[in-house]
């Protein structure tokens, strides 16, 4: 009782130490980097140099930070924290505008490390409170459509559209869809595919235990050749497919380009999917089983309706970790011609051009992100719906 | 008589090395991938100087990581640190959903192109494993022996590094032998930024067209991966049987 009372009266140490480090990137650390044009080399710019309004702002992080030591109610916190990604975000836009002389095409602007910083502490500051609330996997969705929305009408209204990472954007806009539904594409069809084969297959694992050793170690085997070898290494069968089925090659089966990597992604998904399977599987009560075929249930049925039900959970657990993995080793099929947003960011590598790393980067994050938080409610539903 | 398991790892070990060592040797082996002639084994570098490189980076990226992601478990278990667990948590989470190539490319314009940005990746992606694997293990100490423990008397830190460290070991050693195993496979990737390492092999390979290249370097490098699960499976069971014994 006495250390409850002692607690409640101490501030926020996480929350003191996130609000030191945003008033530190605040008032030292350059907000802005200007650049001349694309490949003159940056010039940092303080938040007090960049943007007229900057006592203002600074006057608000400062509130904030104090927000963030004291209020210990995290709905409060929650949203002081909201409050200062959004008046960070708006207060690079507005640098962005200040700093571009008007009809200049060629002035690039990019965030600079305090900005980042600033980004990063109250996004952490959010993530804390957000964690320490537990929301329901609904609440989680319903979050993460919001900052979606958030986010496209931003774009939208071109808020951003004088940074240099939307100069990219505008450079790449004709291709740029393309290359986002690629690797969509990609990621979603690898894992549908691995799901459906490795779903009977872990089920045959589970049910003859003596194959289980088997395919799982030769699945392991699979896991352990590094990504780009194995997209290398599968151009080869699969251009002599091209070449020896001409009807193959119509289909778009190719040594190049997004065969060998879509035959990649399906392989490395296999054995999380496998693997879980057995492991849901495993974990059903025999009792359950028992009890549903005593009940009269047919074999499928008591597969169906208790035993996969069951596993479900595990299940989509696995199919989680595939997803959000393959959508990050997409990037890679650009390396083979595979498309995707690993595109831009090896583009970006070869121009030593950060922004237009960012440009593959950020939506590949993004993207793995929302199918983390979005798998995770399912996890969540189909395991309280299971009994 | 050794196990024929034993047996298996001794041959694949066998195998690594003569391929490091005398490479051409294996030539006729990698002769059918090769078109118009091309080298069939790979002539731009020394294999093993690029396989000890390899190793090397993942095994400084992975110790880094193993130091700083038990000591980030053990502050966020103790009374001072209990603020920061969820946050660890989340960002743990959050962390697993950044591509590797992503971190890579977006530090080689903040430390510039080499070994440093590959060995930041590595150092990012290993964290995980390990974190959670100390968390769980701490975590999972039955609360008796804690409290016998304090009933002894021991202070916080006799108690830490007595019963919970010992207890949690065999976890925190599987997340450093997941970490080391996926980075060996995950730093290939560090050539496309022009790091030593095996990926140089596979790079050379898909930029000349040449699969033998393609296939020694993912060969070597999945070779060395296992090899280097089954060494740290043995380590384990020999750390684990010392401090038993003690």
């Amino acid at each position: 009782m006495v250390q409850a009372l002692h607690a409640r009266r101490r501030i926020d140490r996480l929350g003191a130490l996130l609000g030191v480090v945003a008033m530190v990137a605040a008032t030292t650390l350059p907000f802005v980097v200007f650049k001349a044009n694309r490949i003159a080399s940056g010039e940092p710019r303080s938040l007090l140099a960049a943007l007229p309004s900057a006592p203002l702002l600074l006057a608000s992080v400062a509130l904030l930070a104090v927000a963030a030591a004291f209020v210990r109610q995290a709905r409060a916190r929650l949203a002081a924290a909201v409050v200062g990604v959004l008046t960070v975000a708006l207060a690079l836009a507005w640098a962005a505008d200040a700093l571009t002389p008007a009809g200049n095409r060629l002035v690039r602007i990019s965030p600079g490390a305090g900005c980042w910083l600033l980004l990063l502490a109250f996004a952490l500051i959010a993530t804390d409170a957000l964690a320490r609330l537990r929301p329901g996997p609904l609440a989680r969705v319903g979050a993460l459509a919001l900052m979606a929305a958030a986010m496209w009408a931003a774009f939208a209204a071109g808020l951003f559209d004088q940074l240099s990472i939307m100069r990219e954007y505008a450079v790449n806009a004709s291709g740029f869809g393309r290359e986002l539904r690629q690797h969509v594409l990609l990621a979603l069809g690898s894992v549908g595919a691995a799901t459906l084969v490795g779903l009977p297959l872990g089920i045959t694992c589970h049910r003859v235990p003596r194959v289980r050793g088997a395919i799982l170690q030769v699945l392991n085997l699979v896991q352990t050749i590094p990504s780009i070898a194995l997209f290398g290494i599968l151009m080869v069968p699969l251009g002599a497919l091209a070449t020896a089925v001409p009807l193959a090659a119509d289909l778009g089966i190719n040594g190049i380009g997004p065969a060998p990597a879509a035959v990649a992604l399906f392989l490395y998904a296999l054995l999380p999917v496998v693997a879980n399977t057995v492991v849901g599987l495993g974990r059903v009560s025999p009792v359950a089983v028992d009890a549903a075929r005593g009940m009269g249930l047919t074999s499928w049925q008591v597969l169906g309706e208790i035993e996969l039900a069951l596993a479900l959970p595990v299940i989509i657990t696995g199919i989680r970790i595939v997803l959000v993995q393959n959508i990050g080793l997409v990037t890679i099929a650009a390396l083979i011609g595979g498309g995707g947003l690993g595109t831009y960011v090896f583009q970006g590598v070869g121009q030593t051009a950060i922004d237009l790393v960012l440009l593959g980067a950020i939506p590949t994050v993004a993207l793995a992100f929302s199918a983390a938080v979005l798998l995770d409610a399912l996890v969540d539903l189909t395991g309280r719906a299971a009994p | 008589m050794p196990r024929p398991a034993t047996l298996l790892r001794l041959a694949a070990l066998a195998l690594l090395l003569a391929f490091l060592i005398v490479p051409q040797r294996f030539a006729p082996l990698f002769v059918p991938f090769t078109e118009y002639g091309a080298p069939p084994i790979y002539d731009q570098g020394s294999l093993p100087m690029l396989a000890l490189a390899h190793l090397g980076t993942v095994f400084a990226a992975t110790a880094v990581s193993a130091i700083v992601a038990i000591g980030l478990g053990i502050l966020v278990t103790r009374a001072g640190g209990a603020e920061f667990l969820p946050l660890s948590r989340t960002l743990v989470n959050i962390g697993q959903t950044f591509p590797p190539v992503a971190v890579l490319a977006i530090a080689v314009p903040l430390v510039g192109f080499g070994e440093l940005p590959t060995l930041i990746a590595l150092f990012a992606y290993g964290l995980l494993p390990i974190f959670e694997n100390t968390l769980s293990g701490l975590q999972s100490c039955p609360p008796a022996v804690v409290e016998a423990a304090d009933g002894m008397g021991m202070s916080p830190r006799q108690r830490l590094l007595a019963v919970e460290l010992p207890l949690a070991m065999p976890l925190i050693l599987e997340g450093v032998r997941l970490s080391l195993v996926v980075n060996v496979g995950t730093a290939t990737i560090g050539s496309t930024v022009a790091a030593k390492g095996l990926g140089e092999v596979i790079i050379a390979g898909l930029l000349s067209n040449n699969t033998a290249f393609i296939l020694q370097g993912g060969l070597v490098t999945g070779l060395m991966a296992i090899l280097l699960y089954e060494l740290m499976g043995t380590v384990e069971r020999r750390i684990l049987r010392a401090t038993h014994l003690a």
